[in-house]
């Protein structure tokens, strides 16, 4: 009987030699005559054990990892083929802690199954959502996602079901689903997890945001940076054309959805959904004002649905098994689950998604097992680079929308990046100030000067000069920036830097005790 | 990357394939780049007139986006990224090391024109940084010495 053994095809566990591992298991078994079917899976998400290889057997499947290529002899020598022990044993991949903790609903596939594989995600509960969907009312898919409580992903946290009954409700001849992959944050990879491991998830999700509001096209706007996704999402919209699951006949219901990948280009701020849609259009991205809102004039002048990756992949679960099942999940006004990034200096870095509730201690210590260097954790950013600092004082905070905005702060799209003691936070002050200036759009000058001002100040600041001067302009600039910006990137880069200064003021070369107040 | 041998599509079919769609600005760019590495001045014009567009215009967005170039890159172009996850792994002590090995900083390209080197902010390997990529190879948990390995291999089979 041909033993199936998993080799994940994921870019950070290729990163690490997941390719390599997996020519050498080919070889591996050929030389020995052993027939083995070879699957390259999507990752699991436990990034300190990539590449980590899985073999079939009657009890679930077993893991082994970290794996390199110089192992692979040894694990066929061990017998890995049958479960068999072996010093990079991990036992049932679905048993392992950090795994078995989670709460999987959107990432209810990844790990799992092969990513291009139609017939592996039908088989895995995919198109069951589609299926539903395409028996209801427009204005009950909407219902459906509004009753989830599902807010958006990206960052922003804005109600999903609100943005798509308003588009809904303006009336046009064509209406736009654009999916925001422009997953620009540091410490985060959710949405490149879904679209190189589980591609027709987001597909059969934009397909139902399509029939719910009656928009016609979709474009996921997918960020240069990510090619293998680029490469992935290809394959599976090929494949969903082939089927039916896109064009003009959707299995057969004479509705009609088209899709396709458009490139970025290297600019974060293409982020921000009014840049974003400038950028589709073939220009600059220069941030839009608003009003209106993209849900009335969107791309193209015409009513658009802009949502991330994670929101409109969490939809599909949402139409299988219903408002409410996705409702039940979550702690106040944060319903469902949160796909949270364990990134940085960490000992366990990986992709975990749970209810919203967990402390980041929790987070932190019992998934993450505290720093990659054994040193103390002295920082945490969450919520990528326009994201406030956050020190071991506030590690008890739970994570929910409002209770990270109490302490001004914000979840983000959910990645933690993670620095020990030996972080100088001035210097990520000021590195928070250069980002903002290279990525500015230009459009408005709080932004565009502010930041530029702003590593000048931070220059000045790291080389103590004149702070009874500096700290003070430093605060007004940052006050500048918060309420005078048109879009986040100006509006909040003053988190990072005033969380910074506000919880490690020691790092700017102020005297605590001196200036205590 | 560019092959030799191979039949390229010319500027001008780039343009003809995809002036029709819609926002077919950055897909045209994205394809001459493909092409030829680079997006050359000398197809501007040709560009603004596919797109009913001024020569401006199309300047503006080229000049715009990080990504596209209007120069010519070395063999193999390395983005390293200089974000905070990567920060938090030693990629300062990093950017040090691969400027100093190169011999250029960000932006530049190698004498023996093998090398451009190019800042990245996120190549979403967060959880295995410090990241890097070259061409469309990502590699994770990047050291001084894995990188002086790296290169080297890249060298033998450029």
């Amino acid at each position: 009987m041909s033993i199936t053994i998993y080799v994940p095809c994921d870019s950070s566990a290729v990163s690490l030699g997941a390719d390599r591992v997996a020519t050498a298991i080919a070889k591996e078994a050929a030389t020995r005559g052993l027939d083995i079917k070879l699957v390259r899976n999507g990752s699991r998400g436990m990034f300190w054990l990539e590449p980590l290889v899985e073999v079939a057997t009657a009890k679930g499947r077993v893991a082994y990892g970290p794996v390199q290529p110089g192992d692979v002899s040894g694990l066929f020598d061990a017998d890995f083929t049958q479960g068999a022990a072996h010093t990079l044993s991990l036992g049932l991949t679905e048993e392992l802690d950090y795994f078995k903790k989670q709460q999987r609903l959107t990432f209810a596939r990844i790990g799992k199954t092969d990513p291009v594989s139609l017939t592996d995600y039908v088989e895995n509960d995919g198109y069951r959502g589609l299926k539903n969907a395409l028996a209801l009312s427009q204005e009950e898919i909407v219902q459906a996602v509004t009753d989830s409580g599902l807010r958006g992903r990206g960052g922003a946290a804005f109600p999903t079901g609100i943005k798509w009954k308003t588009v809904l409700n303006t009336a046009s001849a064509q209406k736009y689903i654009i999916c925001n992959a422009d997953e620009g944050d540091s410490g985060t990879f959710s949405d490149r997890m879904v679209m190189e491991d589980d591609p027709f998830v987001l597909i059969e999700g934009m397909t139902i945001a399509g029939l719910a509001v009656d928009a016609t096209q979709g474009y996921i706007y997918l960020r240069i940076e990510y090619p293998h996704a680029c490469e992935v999402l290809n394959a599976a919209i090929a494949t969903a054309y082939q089927e039916g699951y896109l064009g003009d006949n959707i299995q057969g219901s004479g509705k009609r959805f088209d899709l396709e990948v458009r490139l970025g280009a290297g600019a974060y701020v293409c982020g921000e959904e009014t840049s974003l849609m400038e950028s589709l259009e073939g220009k600059r991205g220069l941030v839009r004002f608003k009003p209106p809102l993209p849900a009335i004039s969107g791309l193209f002048g015409q009513p658009t649905v802009v949502n991330n990756v994670i929101s409109l992949a969490s939809v599909p679960i949402i139409l299988d098994k219903g408002g409410d099942y996705y409702r039940d999940f979550g702690i106040g006004r944060s319903r469902g689950t949160l796909p949270v990034q364990l990134a940085g200096n960490i000992k366990r870095p990986g992709l975990v998604e749970l209810s919203f509730g967990l402390t980041l201690r929790e987070l932190l210590y019992d998934f993450g097992g505290g720093s990659a260097s054994g040193r103390p954790i002295k920082a945490v950013q969450v919520g990528g680079p326009l994201g406030a600092y956050l020190p071991e004082a506030q590690f008890d905070t739970v994570l929910d929308y409002e209770a990270f905005a109490a302490i001004w702060a914000v979840v983000g799209h959910g990645g933690i990046v993670v620095f020990d003691d030996t972080v100088n936070m001035a210097e990520m002050a000021r590195y928070s100030m250069e980002f903002c200036k290279i990525e500015s759009c230009g459009k408005c000058t709080p932004c565009r000067i502010g930041s530029t001002r702003g590593v000048e100040v931070m220059d000045d600041i790291i080389n103590g000069r004149n702070l009874d001067k500096n700290i003070p302009l430093l605060r007004d600039l940052c006050d500048t920036l918060l309420n005078g910006s048109l879009c986040a990137l100006g509006g909040m880069t003053p988190y990072p830097v005033l969380s910074a200064l506000n919880h490690f003021p020691e790092d700017f070369g102020i005297n605590v005790k001196a200036t205590a107040a | 990357m560019t092959e030799s041998g191979t039949t390229q599509p010319t500027v001008q079919e780039i343009i003809a394939a995809l002036k029709d769609k819609p926002g077919a600005l950055l897909p045209i760019l994205h394809g001459i780049q493909d092409t030829l590495g680079y997006i050359p001045a000398a197809c501007v014009p040709d560009i603004a007139a596919g797109l009913s567009l001024s020569r401006a215009e199309v300047h503006g967005v080229i000049s715009f986006y990080h990504y596209f170039r209007d120069t010519p890159p070395g063999k193999q172009t390395i983005h390293l990224c200089r974000a905070e996850s990567c920060q938090a792994m030693g990629a300062k002590q990093l950017e040090e090391h691969v400027k100093s090995k190169l011999g250029i900083g960000f932006h530049e390209t190698t004498a023996d024109g093998k090398f451009s080197l190019e800042p990245v902010y996120c190549l979403g390997n967060c959880a295995c940084s410090p990241a890097m990529q070259i061409g469309k190879e990502i590699y994770g948990r990047v050291t001084a010495d894995s990188f002086d390995a790296t290169i080297t291999t890249t060298e033998a089979s450029a």
